[in-house]
C-alpha cells in the first residue's frame, strides 16, 4: 500500500512559486534539495519568511526546525526583505590591507547601515563579502552586480547615489 | 570515441581556427571586469563584426589583474602582442594596428619576470582559450587524457601514473592524490563517490575561481579520471554561490561534455558511465572543511564531524567518497597526458609540480600566477610580483590566509613546499599571498583573521565557538593599547588549547595567524602593551619612564 500524501498547498497564488516546485521536482522531492531550493526561493522572492520556509519543509518532507536551521547556519540567506539597491563591499585579506574598512564607514556614516543591514526605507542593503576574485583592484566591492575595484569612498558613495538616483 | 577519432577532431577544429589572420583575446575575469573589460570587449567586436579575418574572443584570466583590462593580439606567424589598461577609447586604435605594427603606447612588456618566471600546467589554457567552447578546449589537447585513459588504460594504471607524478592535495593540507585515490579504489564496491571542493574559504584568493572559470572542462575531465581509476559513478562539484559565473560556465561545460560523448552514460563507448551534479554553496566558510561539505551536500547545516572514518571511509550518504581541491583535478589530465614521471620532474623532493597563487596586498603585480615548487618567497614577491610600491617597505607575506601565518623578511629566501613553509611557522595554503608593508600593523591583522574565524565557527565544539571569541577580545584589548602582560599570557595560553581541542581544521588552525605573528613580529604586541598600559594598572604610559617594566622584558626574552 502507498501511502498518497497530499500535495501542500503554495502560501498564495503568486506564480513563482510554480518555478520553486520544479526546482523540487527536479530532484524527486528529495531533502538533499533543501539548500537548492532555499537559494531558489530567495532568488525569486528576495528573502525566506515564515510561510515560504513551511511550505519547503511540508513540500520536501522536513520538519520546520530542519528548514530553519539551515537557513540560519549560512550566510547568504536572509529572512528579512532586502533592499531594492545591494552594495556588496569586499572584507578579504587583500581589500582589508588596502582599506576597505574605510569604504564601510563611509557607507555607515552616509547611509546609517553596516554590513549585513538594509536602510529603513529599503532602499539600499549593504553587504559584507569575503573576497569576490578582484584582489589584484583591491579595495573592491559590487554595487547592482557591477564591480568596482581600486575604490575610494567617495567614489563609491558617489557609484550608490547614482544607482539609486537612476531608479527613481 | 578512440584516440584517433578525437585527433582528428582536434585537427579540424584547429584548422577552422586558422581562417582568423588576428586573434584579440580580452580577458574577461573579475579583475578585468572591474577596471572595464566588458566595454573594450563590446567596442573591440562592434569595430570588427564586418572582418572575416578578426575574430575577438572573451577569454579567461591572463594573470596580470594589476594591468587590467588586458588585451592580447596573436597575429598569424607573429609574436603574440600583450596591450594593458585599455579602454573603450583605445579600440580603434588597435583594430588599426591589426597587420601593421603593435600599438607601442598600450604595450606590455610580454618579456617581462612576471611572465617568464612562471611554469603553467594548471593555467595553461587560462587566458588562452574561450572557456565556453568546448572545441577550443579539445583543439588544446582537451579530453585526450580522458579518451586515453578509458579506452587503453586499466585503472590500476591511471591511478599508478597519479601516485608517481608525487600530486599533493592543492586544498590546503597536501595529503598525496595518488594515496588518496587508492584507498577510495580499494573500498569494497557498492556506489562511491567523487567530490570537488570549490568552495574556496581563504578570503584573498580566488586561483579555484579562475580555474573554474578560465578552463572548467579541464576540472571535468580530471573528476572523470578520478572516477574512472577509483571506480565511481558519480561526482558532485560543490561550488561557492558567490561565483555565478563559475556556476554558470561549468553547467554548460558539463552539458556540452556529455553531448560529446566524455560524461554520462558509457563514456567513449566504454562501460564505464560518470555523472556529474553542480550543488552551490551558501556562504559558510566551514563548508570548505571536507565532512562539513558532505553535510551540506546533503542539504543539512554543514557542520564538521570528526575523523575518522574519512570520507574515503565513510562520505556522502555513508559511501566511500573522493574529496579533491578544485586545482588537484585540474593537474590531473596533463599528469595522465603526459605521464606521472614528467610531473615528478618539476618541483622539490617531497612537494612537486606547480602552485598557483593568488598574489594581492601591496605588491606591484598582483594577479595569478603559477610557479614551480621550490621558487623562493623572493622570487614570486620580488622578481614576478616586482617589489612593493614605490615608498613602501616589505614588512611580512602572509600565505594560508585564515589558517596560515605570516613571514617576515628573514624567511623569504625559503623555497615554496608544503614543509619549509610549515617548519617556517606558515602553511602553504590553497594559494592565497598577501604582500603587507609597513602600514599594517600585525597585531590588527591577527585581529583581522581572528574575527573571521569567529564569524565562520560553526559552533559545534566549545573550544573553536568560544575560544575564537576569547581569542578575538584579547587581540582586540592589544590592538587598542589596553593589553597587559596577562592577557598576552593568556591569549597564547588560549592558544594552544584551541589548537589541541577543536573539532575540525578551523578551529585547530585559527590560533596559526596569532602564534606566527607572535613567533616573528613579538615586538609588537609588546609595544603596544606598552603603550597604554602596565599590568595590574601601573601608570599609564604618559608617565612612564623609557624603560619598560621588568615583566614584559621576561615575556620577551
Ligand atoms: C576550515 C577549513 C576550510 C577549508 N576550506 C577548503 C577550501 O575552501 N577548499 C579546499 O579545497 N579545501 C578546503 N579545506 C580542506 C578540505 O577539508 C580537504 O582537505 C580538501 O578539500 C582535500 O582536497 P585536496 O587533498 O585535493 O587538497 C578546508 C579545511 C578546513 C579545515
Ligand atoms: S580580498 Fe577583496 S577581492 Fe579578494
Amino acid at each position: 500500500m502507498t501511502l498518497q500524501l497530499a500535495k501542500p498547498a503554495p502560501p498564495d497564488d503568486d506564480k513563482r512559486w510554480k518555478m520553486v516546485e520544479v526546482t523540487m521536482r527536479r530532484s524527486g522531492y528529495a531533502s538533499h534539495a533543501l539548500i537548492e531550493t532555499l537559494h531558489r526561493v530567495q532568488g525569486l522572492f528576495g528573502y525566506l519568511d515564515e510561510p515560504a520556509m513551511n511550505f519547503v519543509a511540508e513540500s520536501l518532507g522536513l520538519p520546520l526546525s530542519k528548514v530553519y536551521g539551515v537557513a540560519t547556519f549560512y550566510h547568504l540567506f536572509s529572512l528579512k526583505p532586502q533592499g531594492k539597491h545591494t552594495c556588496v563591499i569586499c572584507t578579504g585579506t587583500a581589500c582589508y590591507i588596502k582599506g576597505a574598512r574605510e569604504l564601510v564607514d563611509g557607507l555607515r556614516q552616509k547611509y546609517g547601515i553596516e554590513l549585513g543591514q538594509t536602510t529603513p526605507d529599503l532602499e539600499l542593503s549593504a553587504v559584507g563579502a569575503r573576497c569576490i576574485g578582484a584582489c589584484g583592484l583591491a579595495p573592491a566591492a559590487v554595487v547592482d552586480g557591477e564591480v568596482l575595484g581600486n575604490l575610494t569612498v567617495d567614489q563609491l558613495l558617489a557609484r550608490i547615489e547614482k544607482v539609486i538616483h537612476d531608479a527613481t | 570515441m578512440q584516440l584517433e577519432e578525437l585527433s582528428e577532431l582536434a585537427a579540424e577544429i584547429q584548422e577552422s581556427q586558422q581562417h582568423c589572420d588576428h586573434c584579440v583575446r580580452v580577458c574577461m575575469a573579475a579583475g578585468c571586469q572591474s577596471s572595464g573589460a566588458k566595454v573594450v570587449f563590446d567596442a573591440l567586436s562592434e569595430k570588427t563584426a564586418e572582418s572575416e579575418h578578426v575574430c575577438v574572443k572573451g577569454v579567461g584570466c591572463m594573470g596580470l589583474c594589476a594591468a587590467g583590462p588586458l588585451v592580447e593580439v596573436t597575429s598569424r606567424g607573429q609574436a603574440p602582442v600583450m596591450y594593458q589598461q585599455v579602454t573603450e577609447a583605445d579600440a580603434q586604435e588597435v583594430v588599426d594596428s591589426l597587420g601593421g605594427a603593435p600599438v607601442e603606447r598600450l604595450r606590455c612588456p610580454s618579456d617581462m619576470p612576471f611572465f617568464t618566471s612562471q611554469h603553467k600546467i594548471v593555467l595553461e589554457n587560462s587566458g588562452v582559450i574561450d572557456p565556453e567552447q568546448i572545441k577550443e578546449y579539445i583543439a588544446a589537447d582537451g579530453y585526450r587524457a580522458l579518451v586515453h585513459a578509458v579506452t587503453e588504460m586499466t585503472p590500476a594504471e591511471v591511478l599508478r601514473e597519479v601516485d608517481v607524478s608525487g600530486l599533493r592535495g592543492r586544498g590546503g593540507g597536501g595529503y598525496p592524490a595518488g594515496l588518496k585515490w587508492s584507498t577510495v579504489s580499494k573500498m569494497p564496491g557498492g556506489d562511491k563517490f567523487v567530490v570537488c571542493n570549490g568552495d574556496e574559504g581563504d578570503p584573498g584568493a580566488f586561483m579555484d575561481r579562475a580555474v573554474l572559470e578560465s578552463d572548467p572542462h579541464r576540472v571535468i575531465e580530471g573528476m572523470v579520471l578520478a572516477g574512472y581509476a577509483v571506480g565511481a559513478a558519480h561526482g558532485f562539484i560543490y561550488v561557492r554561490a558567490e561565483y555565478p559565473l563559475a556556476v554558470e560556465r561549468l553547467t554548460k561545460a558539463i552539458r556540452d561534455a556529455t553531448k560529446q560523448g566524455f560524461l554520462g552514460q558509457n563514456i567513449c563507448e566504454t562501460r564505464f558511465s560518470f555523472d556529474i551534479e553542480i550543488r552551490l554553496g551558501a556562504g559558510a566558510f566551514v563548508c570548505g572543511e571536507e565532512t562539513a561539505l558532505m553535510a551540506s551536500i546533503e542539504g543539512r547545516r554543514g557542520q564538521p564531524r570528526p575523523r575518522p572514518p574519512y570520507p574515503a571511509q565513510s562520505g556522502l550518504w555513508g559511501y566511500s567518497t573522493l574529496i579533491n581541491n578544485v586545482e588537484t583535478f585540474a593537474n590531473i589530465p596533463p599528469i595522465i597526458r603526459r605521464g606521472g614521471a614528467w610531473f615528478a620532474s618539476i618541483g622539490t623532493e617531497k612537494s612537486k609540480g606547480t602552485k598557483v597563487f593568488a598574489l594581492a596586498g601591496r605588491i606591484r603585480n598582483t594577479g595569478l600566477i603559477e610557479v614551480p615548487m621550490g621558487i623562493t618567497l623572493r622570487d614570486i614577491v620580488f622578481t614576478i610580483g616586482g617589489g612593493v610600491p614605490e615608498g613602501s617597505q616589505f614588512k611580512a607575506v602572509q600565505t594560508g590566509g585564515p589558517s596560515g601565518g605570516c613571514l617576515p623578511e628573514e624567511f623569504l629566501d625559503l623555497p615554496v613546499d608544503y614543509d619549509t613553509l610549515r617548519q617556517a611557522g606558515s602553511i602553504m595554503g590553497s594559494g592565497g599571498m598577501i604582500v603587507m608593508d609597513q602600514t599594517s600593523s600585525m597585531v590588527d591583522v591577527a585581529r583581522y583573521f581572528m574575527e573571521f574565524c569567529m564569524d565562520e565557527s560553526c559552533g559545534k565544539c566549545v573550544p573553536c565557538r568560544a575560544g575564537t571569541h576569547q581569542m578575538h577580545a584579547l587581540l582586540d584589548k592589544i590592538a587598542q593599547g589596553h593589553g597587559s602582560v596577562k592577557d598576552l599570557a593568556l591569549l597564547e595560553e588560549l592558544c594552544e588549547v584551541v589548537r589541541a581541542m577543536s573539532l575540525c581544521g578551523l578551529g585547530q588552525t585559527a590560533p596559526n595567524p596569532v602564534l606566527s605573528t607572535l613567533q616573528h613580529f613579538r615586538m609588537e604586541y609588546v609595544a603596544k602593551l606598552q603603550e597604554h598600559a602596565l599590568p595590574d594598572g601601573g601608570p599609564p604610559a604618559s608617565e612612564r619612564s623609557a624603560t619598560p617594566p621588568a615583566e614584559s622584558q621576561e615575556t620577551t626574552s
